[in-house]
């Protein structure tokens, strides 16, 4: 076995359909154990690089490894490491939730009795019990995500993975999918993750790459590309919000930046790039008799800085 | 947070090749699959026994008096002929039911995982094999309960059986590239029964070829379902048997020789 630390390691990764550029030279790196969040707007390319990676389909250039096995040499041995849940929950549905994943089982070479105990543990720990016998075409939305992931889980992966797996899921379903990702990575599996939420990356993810139109436009831990944002926010509340205006002059004044005032919220917001300004503020604001409800400076939300990274070259 | 991490030689080191052997087994689990949608889904059992009933009935007391005089002799001239037309058209289900595992994702599933790459075709054709034997008994048998009767021997009665079933597995192939090259599965059934009318209408299943125009003649007399219906009739209620069906073996395994590589070039090519 080739010795790496990195589970996947894909370098220029080029993909086109006709005279759409799926993909214009990628690189992803997601480190054995870890979880690679994708982080893209619909249509940036992340469903391209992974069906890629998962074998399902050949770049037009570049090159990817997973475990140290070449997706398009090697694609019987890649086969036997990954686990794959699709966009669109691919379990069948004319199957039953048992069946579903007995089908997977067998399909890998366990015997019918290991495949029942197999199905019969995964589907336990989904809570998918009470539904096993019932096809999966009667199954919820979130119920179905359940199963799929299951499915992909059969084999016991060492590389997963998960396209959007949460992409039109209630909220509850929604925490459910993310508690048994938390639970993956506990078990040692790595994790390639795309999604379109901001949310789900900063929550998830160890490491996150933006992509944006087939291009990889910023990679780093969550902290690092929020910090690589540059400026954080200082958000002020006046506990009397007819005085909201003068916070926002004083605001103004001191960072050199116009701030944002919300007058429905009573709250005023400003970015600064300097932290020895704090002080200043809070005193002046203490000497104008401003009373304050909150004062707090934070890092911008991933939101801020994936509509900074991909907004200004639309 | 930082990753929990593992040895990078904490899994089992990957098999180079497949041994064939997992190629046999993943076709019988693929088997067993479709054969499991067809024990739940009481539509599709429904859909498969009524066609021929459907097809019988209204074809023998529609026809029966225009095209033979009496319900009865026509019912022994067509039901050959019938027994064709079902199992031709159960063969569109293939392709449909191909369609259908690539739209909804269920073969991106199969192509991640180590199995062999035929047997996801395989093991949806041998399924639909029992598929097309259900719709060969009901056709015989309802049609033997409306008064028609087999007039050669009980063994020819099934070599017919047994050469409408090959007849159709080698067409299921053209059914699984229509599956393979359009869009969905309702586009599946529109393309297929373009190209199914013509060819099983335009033959000699319902009506004797000398009644119909000149240049139709020509196409009917050239087309392979007249070859199948012809034999299916020596088989069954007696007449030349031995050209019909070489005739219909040997297009048989053309259309198994050119369509079933083809259908598996392009399912291992398709995205």
């Amino acid at each position: 076995m080739v010795a790496t630390t990195n589970a996947i390691e894909a370098f220029g990764l080029v993909k086109r359909f006709g005279k759409t550029q799926a993909l214009a030279g990628v690189d992803l790196t997601a480190r054995a154990g870890a979880v690679l969040g994708i982080l893209g707007p619909n249509g940036a390319g992340k469903t391209t690089a992974v069906r890629i990676l998962a074998t399902l389909l050949r770049p037009d250039g570049g090159e990817a490894k997973i475990c140290g096995y070449d997706v398009s040499e090697d694609a019987y041995q890649v086969r036997q490491l990954i686990g794959l849940t699709g966009q669109f929950a691919s379990v069948d549905d004319g199957l039953s939730g048992t069946n579903n994943l007995v089908m997977i089982a067998r399909l890998l070479g366990m015997s019918r009795a290991d495949s029942k105990s197999r199905a019969a543990e995964l589907l336990d720990r989904f809570e998918l019990t009470d539904a096993a016998g019932r096809p999966a075409s009667t199954y919820s939305g979130g119920m179905r995500r359940r199963l799929d992931l299951a499915a992909s889980l059969v084999g016991r992966p060492r590389i997963l993975f998960l396209d959007e797996p949460t992409t039109g899921l209630d909220v509850r379903s929604r925490n459910e999918v993310w508690s048994i990702i938390r639970g993956l990575t506990a078990d040692g599996v790595t994790v390639l993750l795309t999604t379109q939420y901001l949310e789900e990356a900063d929550q998830l993810a160890h490491d996150i790459t933006v992509i944006d139109r087939g291009k990889v436009i910023a990679t780093g831990t969550p902290d690092q590309l929020k910090t690589q944002a540059g400026s954080k926010v200082l958000q002020v509340t006046p506990a009397d919000a007819s005085r909201l205006a003068e916070v926002a002059d004083l605001l103004a004044e001191r960072s050199g930046l116009t701030p944002s005032a919300n007058p429905d919220s009573g709250l005023v917001s400003a970015r600064v790039t300097d932290g020895a300004l704090l002080p200043l503020v809070v005193r002046e604001l203490d000497d104008k008799g401003i009373e304050l409800a909150e004062f707090s400076l934070r890092k911008p939300s991933l939101d801020e800085v994936f509509l900074q990274l991909t907004g200004d070259k639309s | 947070m930082t990753p929990a991490g593992y040895p990078a030689a904490d899994f089992p080191v990957p098999a180079r090749r497949m041994s064939p052997v997992t190629g046999v087994r993943n076709t019988f689990t693929l088997t067993w699959r479709s054969l499991l949608k067809l024990r739940t889904s009481y539509e599709e059992v429904l859909g498969l026994s009524l066609t021929p009933v459907m097809y019988l009935l209204l074809f023998t007391y529609v026809f029966g008096g225009a095209v033979s005089g009496d319900v009865h002799s026509y019912l022994q001239y067509e039901l050959p002929g019938i027994l064709v037309l079902s199992v031709i058209f159960s063969t569109l289900g293939t392709g449909m039911a191909l369609s259908q595992d690539i739209a909804t994702g269920v073969f991106d599933r199969f192509r991640s995982l180590p199995i062999s790459r035929t047997a996801p075709l395989a093991g949806a054709v041998f399924g639909d094999v029992t598929r097309y034997a259900i719709s060969v008994a009901i056709s015989l048998f309802f049609g033997m309960l409306l008064g028609f009767r087999i007039q050669t021997s009980p063994l020819a009665a099934a070599a017919a059986c047994l050469l409408v079933l090959l007849f159709a597995v080698a067409m299921c192939w053209f059914s699984a590239l229509i599956g393979l090259t359009v869009k969905n599965a309702r586009s599946v059934q529109w393309i297929g029964s373009l190209i199914y009318f013509p060819l099983t209408f335009g033959s000699n299943v319902l009506v004797k070829t000398q009644t119909l125009p000149g240049w139709m003649q020509a196409f009917v007399k050239g087309n392979p379902i007249t070859f199948l219906t012809d034999a299916e009739r020596g088989l069954l209620v007696g007449g030349p048997v031995a050209t019909p069906v070489i005739r219909s073996l040997l297009w048989a395994l053309a259309m198994f020789v050119v369509f079933a590589p083809l259908a598996v070039h392009i399912y291992r090519r398709r995205t």
